[in-house]
C-alpha cells in the first residue's frame, strides 16, 4: 500500500443476480453464487484462487463446497464490517506471498434465513446474553442496541428528527436510478416522519432492509491484473479498529465521538498517502439513519455535530460535493444482515464506471464499514489509478 | 431469555438474589470494571476485588421501543445505556417510568432496580431516582 509495496487490485467484483427474497437458495448456496459470480466476472477458474475469505460460515467448508483448496483462508466474524477487515488481511496475504489470488466471499440468507446465517448472540451463555440480551433488543432486533447513542447526540448536538429523516430522503434520490435497489420510489421528509415507529426516534424507513444475496471480490497484485476484463480498482490504504463488543456500545468510550472509528480512518488515509479533500465517492455502511452522520464525522470529513447539517443541505445527494451511499445503502438498495460487502460492490462500481448512478470522475472511493453494533470498523480506500 | 452463568460470572448472578449489584475494582491500577472478569481488562492484574454498586446511575441515552420485545418487554418499553457512579455503563432497562422522551430525560438521576428472572436471579434494572417501583 505504501509505495514500498506492491499494489493489490480487486479484478472480479459481482453480486448475487437476485437481492431481496430468495427462497431456493441457502445461505450456504448464496455464498457459492456470490464467489461463482465473481469468477466470471474476472474469467478465472477456481485453479487460479489460493486464498479464500469468508465470514458466518466456516471457511473449510466453503472451501469444500466450491472445491477449492487454498493455503490461506480467513474467516473473521466480527459484524457486518467482516469482508472489509478480511480485504484488509487478504493485501498483507497477497504482497507477502501467503498466497496469490483472494477470493473473499459473502452470501446471507438474511431474510428467508433458509440454513443461516449462523450469529453468536442466540447462544445462552455468551457474556451478551447475560448482560445484554436479557433487556428485551434481541426480540425487535438491531435497532434496539445499534442506536442507543442517538438520542443522547440529538440533545448534545441539536440533531433533530427532519435531519435524521433527511439521510433516508438522500439515499433515496440515489437508489432511484437504480433498477437493482429494492426501494426506488423518491420519499419526503414528512413522508419519512409519518411512517410507523420502530424505535424511537427510528421510525421504518430509518431501518435497513432485511435482503437475501450476496457478492464477493477478487484480490491479487496488480501485475496480474492487465489482462483481465475490467479496469483494475487498486486497494491503496486500509483500517481497522475494535473497541468494544461485548456488551455492544456500552463499552465503547465515547459513543458520541468514537475513537476506534478515528484510528481506523487514520490508519487507513495513512496507508493511502490521501487526505479527505482527495476521496470523491463514500461509502457509509448504514444499517440505521444515523449510521452515515456518525461516518462522516468519525472519518474526519466533517467536525463533530456537522453531519446531519450536511447531508440534509444536499452535501451526498446526487450533484453534491460528496456523494455517498450511491446505490441506495442499506436503507434502500439492500441489506442481507452484514452490508459490508454491498459497500465495497459499490466502491468498485463507482471505480470500474459501471454504476448505476455514476459519479462522473470518481477516481478515489472510501468504503467504510462497522461491526458489532458499533464497536468494530473498518475503512478501506480503494482507486482507480495505479499508487 | 434464560440467564446462565458461566464460572466467571456467578459471583455476580448469585449477588442478583440479594439485590446486589457487583462491580469489579482493581487491586493493583485501581480500575474499576464490569462486565465481571477475574483480571483486570486495563493492566492485566489478577488482583481484583468484587465490591457493591451504590447503585446510582444516570441516563446516558436509550431507545424506546414500539414493537414487544417478547415476554417480559410489552410496547413501549425503552433500551437504555446507564452510567453508574463508579463508572462503567451498561445496557439496562428504565422502568417504573412512563417510556415517552419527555419523561426519559438525557442525563436523568437513576437508581438500581431488579426484576425477577429464572432460578432466584434478579436482573438489574433502573427506575428515576426516588421513584415508587412496584412491590
Amino acid at each position: 500500500m505504501s509505495a514500498r509495496t506492491r499494489p493489490v487490485a480487486v479484478v472480479g467484483a459481482a453480486e448475487t443476480d437476485r437481492l431481496g427474497r430468495i427462497e431456493d437458495c441457502s445461505n450456504l448456496q448464496l455464498n457459492a453464487d456470490a464467489a461463482l459470480a465473481a469468477m466470471a466476472d474476472c474469467g478465472w477458474g477456481p485453479q487460479q484462487i489460493d486464498g479464500l475469505a469468508c465470514a458466518y460460515v466456516n471457511p473449510a467448508d466453503l472451501a469444500h463446497y466450491l472445491g477449492l483448496r487454498p493455503v490461506w483462508i480467513d474467516g473473521t466474524s466480527v459484524g457486518g464490517c467482516s469482508w472489509m477487515v478480511m480485504v484488509r488481511h487478504a493485501v498483507a496475504a497477497l504482497q507477502t506471498g501467503l498466497c496469490k489470488a483472494v477470493l473473499v466471499v459473502h452470501g446471507e440468507s438474511g431474510r428467508s434465513r433458509i440454513a443461516g446465517p449462523f450469529y453468536h448472540h442466540g447462544e445462552a451463555d455468551t457474556l451478551a446474553s447475560q448482560f445484554d440480551n436479557p433487556y428485551g433488543w434481541t426480540g425487535i432486533g438491531a435497532v434496539g442496541m445499534f442506536t442507543l447513542p442517538v438520542v443522547r447526540y440529538m440533545q448534545e448536538y441539536g440533531l433533530s428528527e427532519r435531519e435524521l429523516a433527511a439521510v433516508v430522503v438522500a439515499q433515496r434520490d440515489w437508489a432511484a436510478a437504480n433498477p437493482r435497489a429494492t426501494l426506488r420510489d423518491p420519499i419526503t421528509i414528512d413522508e419519512v416522519l409519518a411512517a410507523p415507529m420502530i424505535a424511537w426516534p427510528f421510525r421504518r424507513p430509518m431501518c435497513c432492509l432485511v435482503s437475501d444475496g450476496g457478492g464477493a471480490i477478487v484480490l491479487t497484485l496488480a501485475d496480474r491484473a492487465a489482462d483481465l476484463p475490467h479496469r483494475p480498482v487498486y486497494v491503496l490504504g486500509t483500517g481497522e479498529a475494535v473497541e468494544s463488543h461485548i456488551c455492544g456500545v456500552a463499552s465503547v468510550g465515547d459513543p458520541l465521538r468514537p475513537e476506534f472509528v478515528r484510528v481506523s480512518a487514520d490508519l487507513a488515509f495513512r496507508s493511502a498517502r490521501l487526505g479527505r479533500a482527495d476521496v470523491d465517492h463514500l461509502m457509509v455502511y448504514d444499517a440505521f439513519a444515523h449510521n452515515p452522520i456518525y461516518g462522516l464525522e468519525g472519518l474526519g470529513f466533517v467536525n463533530y455535530g456537522e453531519a446531519g447539517a450536511f447531508i440534509a443541505e444536499g452535501r451526498t445527494r446526487p450533484g453534491g460535493a460528496l456523494p455517498m451511499n450511491t446505490n441506495g445503502g442499506g436503507l434502500s438498495y439492500a441489506h442481507t444482515g452484514s452490508y459490508g460487502m454491498f459497500a465495497m460492490q459499490e466502491s468498485v462500481r463507482q471505480l470500474r464506471g459501471t454504476a448505476a448512478a455514476q459519479v462522473k470522475g470518481a477516481c478515489v472511493s472510501v468504503c467504510h464499514g462497522w461491526g458489532g453494533f458499533f464497536g468494530v470498523c473498518a475503512t478501506i480506500i480503494f482507486g482507480n489509478e495505479l499508487p | 431469555m434464560l440467564i446462565v452463568p458461566t464460572p466467571e460470572t456467578r459471583q455476580f448472578w448469585d449477588a442478583t438474589r440479594d439485590c446486589r449489584l457487583l462491580l469489579q475494582r482493581c487491586g493493583s491500577c485501581g480500575h474499576v470494571y464490569f462486565p465481571p472478569r477475574p483480571f483486570c481488562p486495563h493492566c492485566w492484574s489478577r488482583d481484583v476485588q468484587a465490591f457493591d454498586s451504590a447503585g446510582l446511575a444516570t441516563l446516558y441515552s436509550y431507545v424506546i421501543s414500539h414493537r414487544s420485545g417478547g415476554a417480559g418487554f410489552t410496547a413501549p418499553f425503552s433500551i437504555a445505556l446507564v452510567t453508574l457512579q463508579e463508572g462503567p455503563r451498561l445496557v439496562s432497562n428504565i422502568v417504573d417510568c412512563p417510556q415517552t422522551p419527555e419523561a426519559l430525560v438525557i442525563d436523568m438521576p437513576l437508581e438500581l432496580a431488579f426484576r425477577p428472572v429464572n432460578d432466584g436471579y434478579r436482573l438489574p434494572v433502573f427506575r428515576p431516582r426516588g421513584a415508587q417501583g412496584a412491590p
